[in-house]
């Protein structure tokens, strides 16, 4: 189902269709009308989404079939392993962990995944990790230490699950510990928001040397809907949250949250996902071909400061 | 704006405490029992009746744990700004300024050095009366200054948290603060100096989910909110009720989240005695040149904060902490003690808690 806005563009796509199938069905020669209607397509698809609003670009962050995060390392890493639980309380499918290759090198992988259809969302509680993911991901950050793996993270989750059991078994706990166990890696961590980088939950797998973000991912403290209900009292002003979040990417890169941003194809990911994740492994190669010259004690330092120096403030003279 | 509704809101409020007698009695929001002010403040805030711990004014908070006449501030250098020009119902330069002038404080959080039973410490203790103890960049680079100069100084730090959460409105930069404050604390592990984080009523967010649960202890008050989501997000999402005295302090401390649960009047003693114990294991103590020091870095980002040139002079509102806190003991505290109330009634708690999670909760209020 298209996004609102992109209905012009899904009508147009159809118009191509009838067009092709007619002069296939018809043998007519319609190849000039099918380009000249392909370029207006493009070009159509081109200014809609350079002028889109925060909140239509958190819809797109959301689109039905924008590729979730397995759908990442099935291309952007080979052989990817995955390795179960948290030696304590269970396994969270909402956080997958592993080993890969990247290129070459051997990585740990840390992926928020959602689901790509209602069983699997329901399955993967829409990417909202508990605690026990969270502690799957510290055994992972140690396990990369010990054998000097890097570490690559896609993030991709509404936030971390708000419930019953992930308070009793220390949701807050545990997004600490992350936060402070990846701070102190000692190989190379690079993170990469795809979808939606949901407050503390996103942050706790994106305290990395190099943060990435797909051009129509967002990356907030809060959800627009949170936001709008807790300081307009309504969540229908989702959109006028949205635009005060300022939780684009570009937004983002000029805040100095993340480092680069990754192109997606016209038209969003959704619309061509293996564009998408081709961008997204060229990107994570190059940074991590970077990071992986630099001596660990020096990874850690400049994380460290990396975030360090986070934030704005008016200093006394 | 905000001024006049400041204004509207207090001034009644502050008659009331100076014209009549009826100020002179609280109503404990634990057991509603009438509760003679000055008996409350002499009690620490503690409900003399049913033993409810109310929130704490900060500067009360300050000279409850400092030995007397030993605090020296160090917070008050750094002023915020909206860096996202954040407007809701209302500008956050509006909110910001409002609250400013109401709290004689730049930000929501006090840092100093004092001595606690003797022993030299840094404190942190922040203020849920202004913006709900929204942690936004300054909160954030506070913190992260006390634990750096608490390392310098071989100062042990104990953090004292009252908080709603990030402070959205300065956006992903107040969810960035969570790391700040995180890798800050670094200094102070590396010269195995002690963090002790003591948690009050309420802590939520990423309060809770940064640096207040990454003390070497944590310790909380009886009955203090404590949580990553509020109790409001979690029946929103499950649509049951939840359990009694969940994310309450004690609930938690069953669920093994806590070192322990410490009655108010028992905390100062509690902190010099483990601060004291940690600094007494074989190798000696600690950051007396037993660990080697990592210099961490210090340089401080202003990019797009006004410039070089802009001191505190271009805050608007130009308020300013009085230079010397420490005067302000508990008969101070008394004399404005409508921070009982606080000015947030439930109502507009959740309007200044800067958080996802935060619950109303009702409050000692005056009667
Ligand atoms: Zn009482």
């Amino acid at each position: 189902m298209p996004l609102p806005f992109e209905k012009p563009m899904d009508e147009l796509e159809a118009r191509i269709r009838d067009m092709r199938a007619y002069a296939e069905d018809q043998h007519v020669d319609l190849s000039s009308e099918i380009v000249a209607l392909e370029r207006r397509l493009e070009s159509l698809t081109r200014d809609t989404f350079t002028n889109l609003s925060r909140w239509q670009r958190v819809q797109v962050a959301r689109a039905p079939g924008r590729p979730t995060a397995l759908d990442y390392l099935g291309s952007v890493v080979e052989g990817f392993t995955e390795l179960h639980g948290d030696r304590a309380l269970g396994d969270d499918p909402a956080l997958v962990a592993g080993v890969a290759k990247l290129g070459e090198i051997g990585v740990v992988v840390l992926a928020q995944q959602k689901g790509r259809d209602t069983k699997e969302n329901i399955h993967r509680n829409f990417g909202m990790a508990h605690p026990s993911g969270y502690r799957k991901a510290l055994r992972m950050f140690d396990l990369a230490d010990k054998f000097k793996l890097p570490v690559l993270s896609l993030v991709d989750t509404p936030g971390a699950y708000p419930g019953i059991a992930a308070e009793e078994q220390g949701q807050a706990w545990v997004i600490a510990a992350c936060i402070q166990r990846m701070s102190r890696l000692r190989v190379p961590a690079v993170s990469v928001i795809i979808g939606e980088g949901g407050s503390g939950g996103a942050l706790a797998l994106a305290v990395a040397n190099r943060v990435l973000i797909l051009e129509h991912a967002i990356y907030s403290v809060i959800s627009p809907e949170s936001c709008a209900a807790i300081r307009w009292r309504d969540a229908a002003e989702a959109p006028s949250a949205a635009e005060a979040l300022k939780l684009t990417a570009e937004d983002l890169l000029e805040q100095g949250v993340v480092d680069a941003i990754v192109e997606e194809p016209v038209g969003g990911a959704h619309k061509d996902p293996a564009g998408a994740i081709e961008a997204v492994r060229q990107a994570v190669e190059a940074e991590i071909e970077e990071l992986r010259r630099v001596p660990s004690d020096e990874l850690a330092r400049e994380r460290r400061e990396r975030f360090r120096r986070m934030g704005r403030f008016l200093e006394a003279n | 704006m905000a001024l006049e509704r400041w204004f509207r809101r207090k001034r009644p409020t502050r008659g009331d405490d100076d014209a009549s007698p009826k100020g002179l009695w609280l109503k404990c929001s634990g057991c509603h029992a009438q509760i003679y002010r000055k008996d409350l403040i002499a009690n620490l805030f503690v409900c003399p009746e049913c033993a409810h711990h109310e929130r704490m004014p900060v500067e009360a908070r300050v000279a409850m744990l400092s030995d007397e006449g030993t605090f020296e501030r160090w917070s008050g250098r750094v002023a915020p700004t909206d860096a996202l020009g954040f407007v809701d119902t209302e500008p956050y330069v509006e909110r910001l300024e409002a609250v400013q002038k109401k709290s004689e404080r730049l930000d929501a959080v006090v840092t100093g050095a004092a001595e606690l039973d003797g022993v030299p410490v840094a404190l942190a203790v922040m203020d849920f009366g202004f913006l709900g103890g929204s942690m936004g960049s300054v909160v954030g680079e506070e913190i992260a200054r006390v634990a750096e100069r608490a390392a310098d100084e071989a100062r042990p730090l104990i953090s004292v948290a009252a908080s709603g959460g990030a402070r959205m409105q300065e956006g992903a930069l107040s969810l960035m603060q969570m790391a700040k404050t995180t890798v800050a604390l670094e200094a102070l592990a590396q010269r195995r100096l002690p963090y002790i984080s003591v948690l009050t009523d309420p802590t939520t967010g990423g309060v809770t989910a940064s640096f207040a649960t990454l003390g070497d202890m944590v310790i909380a008050e009886p009955g203090a909110l404590i949580c990553f989501a509020g109790p409001r997000v979690i029946q929103q999402t499950i649509k049951q009720d939840l359990p009694e005295g969940f994310q309450r302090s004690e609930f938690l401390l069953s669920k093994g989240m806590l070192d322990d649960v410490v009655p108010r009047a028992a905390l100062k003693a509690r902190l010099a005695t483990l601060v004291r114990l940690l600094r007494a294991g074989l190798d000696g103590e600690p950051g007396d040149g037993a660990a080697p020091p990592v210099p961490l870095a210090r340089e401080v980002s202003l990019a797009g904060a006004g410039g070089a040139g802009s001191g505190l002079g271009s805050v608007r509102g130009g308020v300013r902490v009085d230079a010397d806190e420490a005067a302000r003991a508990l008969d101070a505290i008394g004399a404005g003690a409508d921070d009982v109330d606080g000015g947030q009634g439930s109502g507009d708690e959740r309007d200044d808690d800067g958080n996802v999670g935060e619950e109303s909760r009702s409050r000692a209020t005056s009667v």
